[in-house]
């Protein structure tokens, strides 16, 4: 676990103020907080892992388990919601058998609900991996699951 | 020179331009930064436009073809890729600027339709179904038979002050806000005034804070200066929750430097040495912006230590939100810089006076520090001739939803929202009915057609009961179910919810399962049920008024706004949803029923191949039948139908 370390020494030990910093940080290296990881943050804030747990859990965008080989960002927009989000996210669901954070069995996917990313005349946006997919229809979802399914493969 | 990267234009632009002591540059100083405005270009420039929303759309590849084009064809032109000019249904929009002429504005020029734009203008064969307009200035050749940009009603009824940077040059380049005039308000302000002055000049100028509340920005400012500290912070709120609104992220990502700018005038005000960024996650690129025109400032050396040798330090950080609403709110905002939950506190104490670390700190969102470097440049009268008498200045929306034309607007106070629907965004999509003008997110209310004529003021909407909100503007036709709405707005508070009071805690978790079994699919239908279901919008009204009233923080207060707003507005749809078991958007799932025309359906099998639940029965080529006990309603049928044998009910 090199990477940690090399993370937490940019900030002050025992700083409590920059635990969410540092969270973000460790999340964006390992694509989710291992229970090492926060172990290994508590030791260096000199904080309790319980604590540590409790505020991260309060927030959306930290996860504890790893995420799919293909991750889709679903726009979760007021926007969006009118062109009809909703339906595509059923659509997912269904399909997937998941719900928003979790990863399916085979780690091949996951998903997470965002808010608005910025695309909203072009709505429902639905992100794969930095590229985007407009105007999003529930029926396609089979489809392009079927696709990303062997770009899963792939990885 | 200060920072570390240092080279001749570096030299030129602080020496000459930002330390030069007067308003007025020598001749020669200023004709080198119309060359850096390219105001005269010697070479075709053409303007990419690079936001969110475009790169959503794909303005990157229509960037790299047109890149790709230039290489080809030998002409030496130059690519600037700048942000989101407003009308995000123009996305990705060209702009093109030949030596000599007007600038030619494109619309959803993608890759492919690159190569035929730019042969269209280089050979003088216009492409005019994508173009949209021509905008120029004297000096320059216009285009024939070409409307002019202050022709078209979506930018005629905007006045874009705090927009008037955004899509003109690259927000990468701090040289090119610096020729534009940028931060010479900032240096002004620090050689000419003391921190009372200015917080004087900024209440005199009558700018009120844009988050919502409209508090004076000066006279918040004042308390934060009078508090007796060693240390104070500015933070800018741009986090911006309204989960369909991104009014301050889209002009902090057009004008980045304006906004640090902002932020440096507001923290000489109060006397504030640290300020802090915190920014909505969700989208990568403006984080990316900020952090680069936050290096271009570090390397600048306009902000660091003894900013032009007043004393004055100021450093600035930008922290990254971690997922909660709630954050927005002042105080929760304050508890997750510190690293704790984020969790509304008790005001008083304000944090103007105990704020960040217990310090006094001002926390303002990113449109109202947007317009600090602008009055601090033109002089508080000049703020003062736009707007009402209340309210001065003018506001940023995000216009979204069901319009024909929308994104980011800039009106003056005092305009109608009358002339928002029907003149900027120029009716509804479609030729469909407008229905509603949903304004402030999930705080916020619904504008109907008879209070369309009302102005943006926050006074005047107060009085009304509405909120201003953040700067979310919603246009919903016929087509969205005001319940289903309303259920939406709600399951976002109750997930967002953080806990720590009970009316909001529990109040939104029943009011949710309340809305939720008005669109349910009963299972059994008996009078019992519906009898049950009207008690349930009984209740819903009683327990939106104690959350009204005993709510900790302005979001639980606050989130039954909506539904208020709805049943007072639309009471014969909620009635229509829990008396007749219908909508008339045909949106809620639970009420919807499928059936197939006999004599339309050809027995395709299509519908009941694609239905997710197996409910759609029949033999091939012959007419097919909906279990209606099996149906969840979700329509896929309706849609894929190439027959149109599937109807709705």
């Amino acid at each position: 676990m090199r990477k940690i370390e090399d993370i937490l020494r940019q900030y002050r030990a025992g700083s409590h103020e920059n635990l969410i910093p540092i969270l973000q940080e460790v999340q964006a290296e390992e694509g989710y907080l291992s229970e090492n990881a926060i172990v290994q943050i508590g030791r260096f804030l000199e904080m309790s892992t319980t604590k540590i747990y409790g505020l991260a859990t309060f927030y959306d965008r930290f996860r504890f388990t790893p995420s799919g080989r293909v991750h889709l960002r679903i726009c979760d927009g007021t926007t969006c919601f009118i062109n009809g989000s909703e339906a595509v996210i059923n659509a997912i669901r269904d399909n997937l058998g998941i719900e928003p954070g979790q990863t399916t069995r085979d780690g091949r996917f996951s998903y997470e609900l965002t808010s608005c990313m910025g695309g909203c005349n072009d709505g429902p946006v639905l992100s794969v991996s930095d590229k985007y997919h407009v105007h999003v229809k529930p029926e396609a979802i089979p489809e392009m699951i079927t696709k990303l399914k062997a770009l899963a493969d792939l990885k | 020179m200060k920072g570390k990267k240092t080279n001749e234009l570096m030299t030129f632009l602080t020496e000459e331009v930002l330390r030069y002591g007067s308003d007025t540059v020598p001749a020669a100083t200023a004709k080198r930064l119309a060359e850096i405005r390219r105001d005269k270009p010697s070479v075709p420039v053409i303007y990419v436009s690079s936001g969110s929303a475009s790169i959503i759309a794909g303005s990157e590849q229509s960037a790299a073809a047109a890149d790709l084009y230039l290489t080809d064809m030998g002409i030496t032109g130059l690519i600037v890729r700048t942000t989101c000019h407003g009308p995000a249904v123009f996305e990705p929009m060209v702009c093109i600027h030949l030596p000599g002429k007007n600038k030619l504005i494109f619309r959803n020029i993608t890759a492919d339709k690159m190569e035929a734009t730019l042969n269209g203008v280089f050979h003088n064969d216009m492409p005019e179904e994508d173009l949209v307009a021509q905008s120029g200035s004297t000096g320059f050749e216009a285009w024939h038979d070409i409307p002019f940009i202050e022709d078209i009603p979506f930018y005629r009824m905007q006045k874009r002050v705090v927009l008037d940077n955004c899509a003109c040059y690259d927000p990468e380049s701090i040289e090119e806000y610096i020729a534009r005039g940028g931060y010479r308000a900032f240096f002004k302000t620090i050689r000419n005034y003391t921190h009372l002055e200015v917080c004087d000049l900024i209440e005199r100028s009558g700018l009120r804070g844009r988050s919502g509340g409209g508090f004076t920005t000066g006279l918040k400012w004042k308390y934060a200066l009078n508090s007796p500290s060693d240390n104070r912070y500015l933070i800018c709120n741009a986090k911006e929750s309204d989960p369909g609104s991104y009014a301050d992220r889209s002009v902090l990502e057009g004008d980045p430097h304006r906004l640090i700018e902002g932020i440096c005038i507001a923290s000489y005000a109060i006397g504030a040495s640290n300020a802090v960024i915190f920014l909505k996650t969700g989208s990568p690129h403006p984080l990316a912006r900020l952090k680069n025109a936050l290096e271009a400032v570090r390397d600048f050396g306009i902000i660091g230590h003894d900013i032009l040798s007043s004393g004055f330090n100021l450093d600035i950080v930008i922290r990254e939100e971690a997922g909660a609403f709630v954050c927005g709110e002042e105080t929760a905002l304050i508890g997750s810089l510190e690293g704790k939950r984020g969790m509304p506190e008790l005001k008083p104490p304000y944090p103007t006076s105990h704020g960040l670390f217990g310090k006094p700190t001002v926390i303002n969102n990113v449109e109202t520090l947007m317009n600090v470097p602008l009055i601090m440049a033109r002089g508080p009268e000049w703020f003062r001739t736009m707007g009402t008498a209340g309210s001065k200045g003018t506001k940023l929306f995000s216009l979204g939803g069901r319009g024909r034309y929308t994104g980011l607007i800039e009106v003056e106070m005092g305009t109608t929202f009358r002339t928002i629907v029907e003149g900027i965004s120029d009716g509804i999509k479609d030729g469909r009915a407008f229905k509603a003008l949903q304004i402030g997110g999930p705080s916020g209310t619904f504008i109907t057609e008879k209070n369309l004529d009302l102005q943006v003021d926050f006074d005047l909407l107060r009085e009304q009961g509405i909120a201003m909100g953040s700067g979310g503007l919603i246009i919903i036709d016929e087509t969205t179910c005001m319940v289903d709405f309303v259920r939406y707005y709600m399951e976002f508070i109750h997930k967002e919810s953080c806990g720590k009071c009970i009316p909001c805690r529990e109040g939104t978790g029943r009011m949710l399962e309340i809305l939720e079994n008005i669109i349910r699919k009963p299972h059994t239908e008996d009078s019992n049920a519906t009898l049950e279901r009207f008690k349930g919008v009984m209740q819903l009204e009683i327990i939106a008024s104690v959350m009204k009233d005993t709510s900790l923080c302005g979001l639980g207060q606050t989130a039954p706004n909506p539904f208020i707003s709805a049943l007072s507005n639309y009471r014969e749809e909620f009635e229509e949803h829990i008396f007749d078991r219908r909508c008339r958007a045909n949106v809620c799932r639970g009420l919807r029923t499928f059936s197939i025309d006999v004599d339309k359906c050809t027995g395709c099998t299509v519908c009941a191949s694609k239905c997710p639940v197996n409910a759609i029965y029949g033999t091939r080529l012959q007419p097919f039948f909906v279990v209606e006990d099996k149906c969840i309603g979700c329509g896929i049928c309706y849609d894929v139908c190439k027959f149109s044998a599937v109807t709705v009910r």
